[in-house]
């Protein structure tokens, strides 16, 4: 892939927050580069406190970088001023985790989709609601929700409510912040082929930010893992979800209970089997998972180990690839595997 | 057209929606009586202050009334009676209103005018604009307010604006710092950074997201400030500062009536009765509008709750036959009233558990599963009631115990841990502190063996260095440690069963797996049965037994864990099972239920499922579906189960 169908670069980007004035300040994301092309699903993922949701809201330019670059559509956009966001946001746009906190409750579902036209110049009354409502029905809400409240909407429907409003402007990029990790099963499943469906009509690239590695797997093409604000492994969706290379990757991936007795008997079996090695205290220089990591040895303390290519195209930042991804028999997903192409 | 997007078409006739609608803001506030009231009489008296002084042009500049009926009482002629200089008492009073309400309309012109911007500047972008105005604010808070303004009517002699002015300038910090509080949680809403995104001006973010948020304590700021203003005009009246006699105002009516108070104490009473109302009315105006504003989100108020025994049809009807049942739910239905009548949210419910056994109780939001789990408890939210139903625990009824009873079986022998571990533990107590108590209140023991139990309880959920951990507080501790302290708190009393309710589902991955495998090692050690409230298959197929699925308040599938996954008899579980991404073949769309969970309230006559279902038939929606056991150990809420096993 060239660099001109590059949609989005980010490169050694790192972000810090202040947490007090004798502290030092907190490094919610570390020198984290990654691109996502035109049409194409990167999927971002890690636990709570690795950073996935810091980048995307950096991107958005609503977390303080400190260090790196972003570029979109080949345009720098590390340091964008408000007039330069206001345009850009035809272009890039949000769809957040909460669906209730997402939606303003004192604004009808018609003035909080409408207002995302009036930025962008387009002011006719009857313009605006037509196009409203035909956002509306495409997400599969009636066009009469338009003058409804959020309170009268379910978790589902307020989540493609935020998906409407996400793509009033036609977007080209979306950054989807948990965006069903809210919702249940069966409303998952609906949000999920709504969003794959919109992103064949209208050709979107997604930066899809998930804990749920088996979600992530199913919508993306290219998955990153984070963990501690450093990516640990990235590559081909279908060969980090059967051959994770890192051992951080195989552990989040065992960890997801299967909705399978007897597969999970097998899981959990081999799971215990892998412990961490306790000795490897935490590290300031080395390998941020050393001291969770079953591989781990002297040398991950004190040398940062950095992102090498594997065998299958990936790429991991371990000393120990090798040894792991020699050591993992295709996992068990109990399900059929293969890639988005 | 998708099926994602037949799914929710008939989302415009649902009538629970119409249901849920909370009235606007000034209905809710016309629905309260002294609302009304304060409301009405706050309009005459405006309405009086700027008529009456049209209507009687002279009282203004009369300097003397008759002088030969000075200081009278009510009488026809002077209904309210005459001043020392015999003038009408109600004619002033009128007059006067203008000059009271004028007053309390410029002060408050400038407290809004001031306060209000400055405090959404401040909370909005925070930062530098925060500390200047934080600062200038305090240097007013500093300053003593009456001396200020008694400095600049000094400058100004008789000058109600620059007094009135001035008590809006000074009163304006106090407003900046609540519209700065109300702003700075709604700056950290989703839908403020999803505006951001979409590229709106920041005025336009404050003016038309923040501003209708924050709106209720601004308006209850202003009707108590305008109960202060009216104070001050009032007593800067009385000391003759603000108008030139002979003009009337109330605050000079009284100093007028004051100087005569032994002669006519009548006088006080006319000015002094209409500023206490006019405060009253401001200030319970105020208490309304914060009322009104929070009814959206409260919850109503729970009545005494009547138990009822167990209806004795229903008890007769269904005698347990299992007597080696740990937990014995049978025919558990619960209701809630409404303005439509009651609707029930479960119905009919019935399980067992054994001793030691773990049951997942697996649905969807909106199925019923909490409140299933929380009526074992006798803790029904809200004001709902058990309407029918029994609950056996080791061959005792629950359903109809006395609080005092229930309270000593709940926590001691049932035990209880929710989705936020955090919520159950009080942030103010250390954590070693709040296990001890729990301790103590369960065994009645030494506060030392308290304290050596509550370390052992921390070692027991698998805590590294339980000393340090017992030493913090719960906002110190991550949300898999909470879960495991809330664990720990569990197993102070020594449960039989303990009721999880979604343990896990707020935690990571990883976490989640370590706290199933100590959920399950306890298991073992302490023989303990489970309650595991669930929506996620991959927790009951790691650790459940059995598995109770519940669709739209009733069980609709019972069997063991490993049979229900392998060949679900229901059409519901066998769509969940497949929406489950985990199993999705790559790259097509996943097995999606069309349609929602219908609300309590609103379920379709038949089966509750047969909207939704692809098996559905005519029989499907004729009458209520019963429980049928088609193997041993199985049952289904399905006629169709056969065909279920035909396809595969």
């Amino acid at each position: 892939m060239t660099d001109a169908a590059l949609l989005l670069d980010v490169r050694g980007l790192t972000v810090e927050y202040d947490v007090g004035r004798h502290i030092a300040p907190l490094r919610a994301v570390d020198g984290v580069s990654l691109t996502v092309a035109a049409r194409e699903t990167v999927g971002l993922v890690g636990e709570s406190g690795s950073g996935k949701s810091t980048i995307g809201r950096a991107i958005l330019g609503l977390a303080p970088i400190k260090e790196g670059n972003i570029s979109f559509a080949g345009v720098d956009i590390t340091h964008a001023g408000h007039r330069e966001r206001r345009r850009l946001s035809a272009d890039l746009q949000v769809i957040f985790q909460d669906p209730y906190s997402s939606l303003n409750p004192t604004r009808t579902i018609g003035q909080t989709l409408g207002e995302t036209l009036r930025v962008h110049g387009e002011t006719g009354r009857g313009e605006v609601a037509h196009r409203v409502a035909a956002m509306l029905e495409r997400v599969g809400l009636p066009a009469d929700a338009a003058g409804r409240y959020p309170a009268h909407f379910s978790g589902g429907q307020r989540q493609r409510i935020a998906i409407a409003r996400a793509l009033m402007a036609r977007p080209r990029l979306v950054i989807c912040d948990e965006p069903v990790s809210a919702l249940d099963l069966s409303v998952q499943a609906q949000v999920l082929n709504l969003l794959r469906e919109l992103q064949d009509e209208l050709q979107l690239s997604y930066l899809f930010i998930a804990h749920d590695l088996a979600v992530v797997r199913h919508l993306s093409h290219r998955i990153i893992v984070l963990y501690r604000g450093r990516v640990m492994e990235q590559g081909e969706a279908a060969v980090v979800y059967a051959r994770p290379a890192h051992p951080y990757t195989q552990i989040l991936l065992e960890a997801a209970p299967l909705p399978d007795p007897d597969a999970q008997r097998r899981r959990r079996l081999r799971r215990s089997n892998r412990r961490a090695n306790a000795a490897i205290a935490d590290a300031e220089n080395g390998c941020p998972f050393a001291p969770r990591c079953p591989f781990a040895i002297e040398i991950c303390r004190s040398v940062r180990p950095r992102l090498e290519t594997t065998s299958s195209g990936s790429l991991v930042a371990c000393h120990r690839w090798r040894e792991v991804h020699d050591q993992t028999e295709p996992t068990d997903t109990g399900a059929v595997t293969g890639s988005r192409s | 057209m998708s099926a994602t997007e037949v799914a929710f078409a008939p989302v415009s006739d649902d009538p629970a929606g119409a249901v849920t609608e909370a009235p606007r803001f000034l209905r809710r506030l016309l629905r309260k009586p002294i609302a009304v009231a304060c409301l009405a009489y706050l309009a005459v008296v405006v309405g009086v202050a700027i008529v009456a002084p049209f209507v009687l042009p002279d009282v203004a500049g009369e300097q003397a009334g008759d002088l030969l009926a000075v200081r009278q009482g009510p009488s026809w002629n002077h209904l309210l009676g005459t001043d020392t200089l015999g003038r009408d008492v109600l004619d002033r009073l009128l007059v006067g209103s203008r000059v009271t309400m004028v007053g309390v309309a410029e002060a408050l012109f400038v407290v809004l005018a001031l306060g209000v911007p400055l405090g959404l500047a401040a909370g909005f972008f925070g930062g530098r604009v925060d500390r200047v105005v934080g600062w200038l604010a305090d240097l007013a808070f500093s300053m003593p307010a009456i001396i200020i303004i008694l400095v600049v009517l000094s400058v100004f002699p008789q000058s109600m604006l620059a007094g009135m002015v001035t008590l809006g300038v000074l009163a304006a910090p106090g407003l900046m710092r609540v519209v700065r509080s109300a702003t700075l949680p709604v700056r950290e809403e989703l839908y403020i950074a999803a505006a951001r995104v979409s590229g709106l001006s920041r005025t336009y973010i404050i003016g038309r997201h923040v501003l209708p948020r924050i709106a209720g304590a601004v308006i209850v700021q202003a009707s108590l400030l305008s109960a202060a203003a009216l104070l001050v005009q009032s007593g800067l009246a009385f000391l003759n500062l603000l108008v030139a006699p002979p003009a009337p105002s109330w605050g000079g009516m009284i100093a007028d009536a004051a100087t005569a108070i032994v002669l006519q104490p009548w006088l006080i009473w006319p000015p002094g009765v209409a500023i206490a109302l006019t405060i009253l009315a401001f200030g319970l105006l105020g208490d309304a509008v914060r009322d009104a504003t929070t009814e959206r989100w409260s919850a109503p108020v729970r009545r005494k709750k009547q138990r009822r025994a167990p209806s004795a049809a229903s008890a007769a009807v269904r005698e347990t036959t299992h007597a080696q049942a740990l937990l014995s739910i049978d025919g558990l239905t619960v209701a809630f009233p409404s303005p439509a009548g009651r609707i029930r949210v479960i119905e009919d419910v019935s399980f067992q558990i054994g001793a030691g056994e773990t049951v997942g109780l697996v649905g969807e939001s909106g199925c019923g599963k909490t409140v299933t789990a929380m009526a074992i408890l006798g803790l029904v939210p809200g004001n709902g009631e058990i309407e029918a139903g029994r609950v056996v625990f080791d061959s005792r009824e629950l359903v109809g115990l006395a609080e005092r009873e229930l309270s000593r079986v709940r926590g001691k022998e049932i035990a209880l841990i929710s989705q936020e571990p955090m919520i159950s533990l009080n942030p103010v107590f250390r954590i070693g502190w709040q296990l001890a108590e729990a301790v103590q209140r369960h065994h009645g023991v030494s506060r030392r063996a308290a304290r050596a139990r509550a370390r052992e309880l921390l070692r027991q959920v698998r805590l590294p260095q339980p000393e340090i951990v017992a030493r913090r507080y719960p906002h110190q501790l991550s949300g898999g440690m909470a879960q495991r302290v809330a664990i720990a708190r569990a197993l102070a009393g020594e449960p039989r069963l303990l009721i999880a309710d979604e343990p896990t589902t707020a935690l990571d991955v990883t976490v989640q797996a370590e706290i199933l495998d100590l959920l399950r090692e306890l298991q073992r050690e302490q023989k303990m049965a489970i309650l595991l409230v669930t929506h996620d298959w991959g927790v009951v197929a790691d650790i459940c037994d059995r598995a109770v699925v519940m669709y739209a308040g009733q069980i609709v599938e019972r069997a063991a864990s490993l049979p229900i996954f392998r060949q679900p008899l229901h059409p519901y579980t066998e769509a969940l099972l497949a929406s489950n991404p985990q199993h999705a073949p790559e790259d097509r769309l996943l097995p999606t239920i069309p349609g929602m969970v219908p609300k309590p309230g609103v379920w379709p006559t038949g089966c509750h499922f047969h909207p939704r279902c692809t098996y559905a038939t005519a029989a499907c929606r004729q009458r209520p579906i019963l429980l049928e056991q088609p193997a041993a150990d199985r049952e289904t809420r399905c006629i169709h189960y056969d065909r279920l096993l035909a396809t595969r």
